[in-house]
């Protein structure tokens, strides 16, 4: 019977390096649905969460995903789903829900190219801004884009480390190249893997105030069955958890709850500098396209042109600081997505005008070249 | 008496004697109680709760069989009937 | 009778207070809304039934229904409309320590929540679904369900129902519910008696209460509260057993209630153990 951690060198696709790091950092339960190019992490799953004591349910649509995981974390299990586009829509509404009922989870999109059913077995970045907002309302939101299988194996402990730090949803926007090539994937010892697990309630039963901040604005957690007989709802509510259907509560409520990721910014946001320190001009990228943006990078440097480049790791929040600091100091930026610009706009919005900005997007099912970026930035910046 | 006062309850419950209560501030006066206590207890009072209803009381008190279909029935949580000895032992 | 005994009737408690969160009291259904009655069913279902109160979870979808989760002093969630069942399906499956009730309407179950309802009885998650029926939309102000019978009036089918309504036992029935009862409000000591027995049913179990809507779809129809009550007792016929084909809502023909299905089969975390866990593993992990 395999462990939790499977330590050792492999050879995985980014989709089972995937679930293998959800199984690392103590997923216990998978609420799926199938869909390509997710399948494969909810296959995992549904092979290794019974040999750990988890549990995989495939529900009967993505709605019911969602919904279930949002339920088996309430009930106290580290909790995950996986799906693409199409499904990610369907999640939208529920993914609200554990926002507004503050209930840790991780939600896996391998992004294929849309809108609708689109090119199902071909990549694309085109969810982002659903990510950032496809639920309806104000709300903050976390999501990680990771650049390998190596790298999705640790996002996803992180990304359920995150989860149960802020007690929110958190997202790993990844896409059908990361999920499906297969890259050396190194698993460390179990005791070398850093988890974090929620702040429980504690205290007096009667006096539990569900909602009331605890550190980092963060109200600590009392499962289904501990004791406490919380009311969770969806409804604004005040610090008891009861419905508060006034101006005053929901400002209190969006207030905290906008907060506490806001606040932490320093703390959630990830991103890595690639030769930024001399650089003229700034590839801002993320996921997949990062591996465009580091060939770009070598090649542009062989040919002496001064390019760098800023990979967000977590894309939201978004590293809003540190682009406007780049933009102080360079010539140009370049953002490379796959889509027709949704990161771009909020490069565009940080720089200000400050120097130029371009995009060099495609609407999916192909990767961008490093030619292209260099390209764009020759023309466009007259280098 | 409408027939189906008899068939609801009253065969299966041991007959006992009840008190009645009454929260009257719970009570949205649907009458529900009133209508279906099998022994015709209860009647709507004339004095109005603070939310404007009236809220039933007990007409003849010696009745109740301590049933509970008021309690039962009641969807404000408004009434509620306990065993007349049990009553007095524990006031 | 003596004054003592007149201040004691003026009580300022009740029974069920210990399940009530009594600082929500009063609650918003309507009076006489049949709501109340199907709660108050259930929370005497739960105190008598002798499940570890500390364990059991009440789940609700959105409706005036789903506002049961809000009322109840137990670990409750009111969680978004028509997913109250896939909410308490990974409820249960993380924790099987706990005893998972669903209480919510007929549009939140049966129209957005139908496929989620269908599938938890096929797979038999070890829940127990409370369903109010009042035929209709009630907290969106009375418009067409997939329970209004044909012909009846809603804000959308102002001319009458042209569609057929479910027959909800015949359909969880047919989905593969262990247990499936149908009462009305008026039945409440019969509700409370088959929500007993659908705590006690290691499955997924379901039980239906027609219930008065006086405001929406009463007023639309002619029906005043007690009118609704009087039709429930005049017009049903209880049998327990009947086979579920002959269960459809029609006031015209009767509407037949009682417990048409008793069969006791293993749920869906029996069969995943029995399935998927081969014997050398762990046990499964209740989350901490
Ligand atoms: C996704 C979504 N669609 C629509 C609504 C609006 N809505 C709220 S309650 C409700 C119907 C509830 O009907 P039912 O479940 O029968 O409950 P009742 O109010 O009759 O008890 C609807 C359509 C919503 N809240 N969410
Ligand atoms: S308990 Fe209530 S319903 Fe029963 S006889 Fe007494 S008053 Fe009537
Ligand atoms: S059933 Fe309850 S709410 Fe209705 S009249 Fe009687 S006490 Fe009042
Ligand atoms: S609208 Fe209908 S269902 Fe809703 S509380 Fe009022 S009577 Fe009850
Ligand atoms: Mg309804």
């Amino acid at each position: 019977m395999r462990p939790a951690v499977l330590t050792g060198e492999h050879y995985m696709t980014g989709d089972v390096a995937c679930a293998e790091g959800a199984l690392a950092a103590g997923c216990l339960f998978f609420g799926g649905y199938p869909i390509t190019p997710a399948t494969e992490v909810a296959e995992r799953m549904a092979h290794r969460l019974p040999e750990i004591g988890g549990t995989y349910i495939q529900m009967e649509d993505e709605i019911a995903a969602m919904a279930s995981i949002i339920g088996a974390s309430c009930a106290g299990a580290k909790s995950m789903t996986s799906t693409s586009g199409p499904g990610f829509s369907l999640m939208m509404e529920n993914l609200g829900l554990a926002v507004i009922t503050e209930t840790p989870c991780v939600v896996v999109n391998v992004q294929r190219a849309g809108p609708s059913t689109g090119l199902p077995t071909q990549g694309a970045q085109g969810d982002m801004m659903q990510a950032r907002w496809g639920s309806h309302g104000d709300y903050e939101i976390i999501a990680m884009s990771p650049a390998s299988a190596q790298e999705i194996f640790y996002l996803t402990i992180e990304a359920f480390n995150l989860a149960e730090k802020y007690r929110t949803p958190v997202l790993i926007m990844t896409d059908e190249v990361i999920g499906h090539m297969s890259e050396r994937v190194i698993i460390p010892k179990a005791r070398e893997i850093k988890t974090v697990e929620r702040v429980k309630a504690k205290g007096r039963k009667d006096r539990f105030r569900p909602y009331a901040a605890g550190d980092l604005g963060v109200p600590p957690m009392a499962n289904a069955g501990d004791g406490y007989k919380i009311h969770v709802t969806g409804l604004t509510h005040d610090e008891m958890g009861y419905p508060a259907m006034t101006v005053e509560a929901q400002y209190a409520m969006m207030d905290r709850l906008v907060g506490k990721i806001r606040n932490n910014v320093k703390d959630i946001i990830r991103y890595e500098e690639f030769m930024t320190e001399d650089a003229d001009f700034i590839i801002i990228s993320y996921g997949v396209s990062a591996r465009t943006g580091w060939a770009a990078v070598e090649e542009a440097r062989a040919r002496g042109m001064k390019v760098g480049m800023l990979r967000l790791i977590t894309v939201w929040p978004f590293a809003e600081d540190k682009i406007r600091e780049l933009a102080a100091r360079v010539k140009g930026m370049v953002t490379v997505e796959i889509n027709l610009g949704q990161v771009h706009l909020e490069v565009e919005r940080c720089v200000a005008g400050r120097v130029p900005v371009r995009l060099v997007g495609h609407p999916g099912g192909t990767l961008i070249s490093p030619d292209t970026v260099i390209q764009t930035i020759k023309q466009e910046f007259g280098v | 008496m409408a027939l189906w006062r008899v068939p609801l309850d009253a065969e299966q419950i041991d007959v006992t004697l009840g008190i009645v209560h009454i929260i009257k501030e719970r009570c949205k006066g649907c009458g529900y109680c009133i209508e279906f206590c099998p022994k015709e207890v209860l009647e709507f009072s004339k004095e109005f709760n603070q939310k404007g209803y009236h809220p039933p009381r007990v007409k003849k008190p010696d009745d109740c069989v301590n049933c509970h279909y008021c309690e039962i029935i009641c969807p404000e949580f408004a009434i509620y009937s306990i065993e007349a000895e049990q009553e007095q032992a524990n006031p | 009778m003596t004054i003592a005994q007149e201040a004691i009737r003026e009580a300022t408690s009740h029974p069920l207070d210990d399940l009530l969160r009594t600082e929500r009291i009063p609650h918003i259904w309507c009076p006489g809304c049949g709501i109340g009655t199907a709660f108050s069913s259930c929370l005497i279902a739960m105190k008598e039934s002798g499940i570890d109160l500390e364990k059991t979870v009440m789940v609700s979808g959105i409706g005036c229904s789903g506002r049961g989760a809000g009322y109840v002093k137990l670990d409750s969630y009111h969680t978004t409309h028509g997913r109250a069942i896939p909410f308490a399906t990974g409820m249960k499956l993380a924790n099987t320590d706990l005893n998972v009730v669903v209480f919510s309407g007929d549009g939140d179950l049966f129209a957005i929540g139908g496929n989620h309802f269908i599938h938890a009885a096929r797979r038999n998650v070890d829940i127990t679904v409370v369903c109010v029926n009042n035929f209709n939309y009630g907290m969106t102000g009375g418009q067409a369900a997939a329970t209004t019978p044909h012909l009846a009036k809603t804000t959308t089918t102002p001319l009458g129902n042209p569609e057929s309504p479910f027959n909800l036992p015949l359909l969880a029935y047919a989905a593969g519910a262990s247990y499936v009862a149908r009462w009305t409000t008026l039945h409440a000591r019969d509700l409370t008696t088959a929500i007993q027995e659908a705590l006690a049913n290691p499955g997924f179990s379901f039980v239906e209460v027609l219930a008065p809507c006086p405001i929406n779809y009463g007023r639309r129809n002619k029906e005043k509260p007690l009118d609704t009550l009087r039709l429930f007792q005049d017009k049903s016929i209880i049998k327990n057993n009947a086979h579920p084909t002959e269960l459809d809502v029609d006031w015209e023909k009767g509407v037949v209630l009682g417990t048409f299905v008793n069969n006791p089969r293993p749920c869906s975390t029996d069969m995943y153990d029995k399935t998927c866990r081969l014997e050398e593993k762990p046990e499964k992990k209740t989350a901490a």
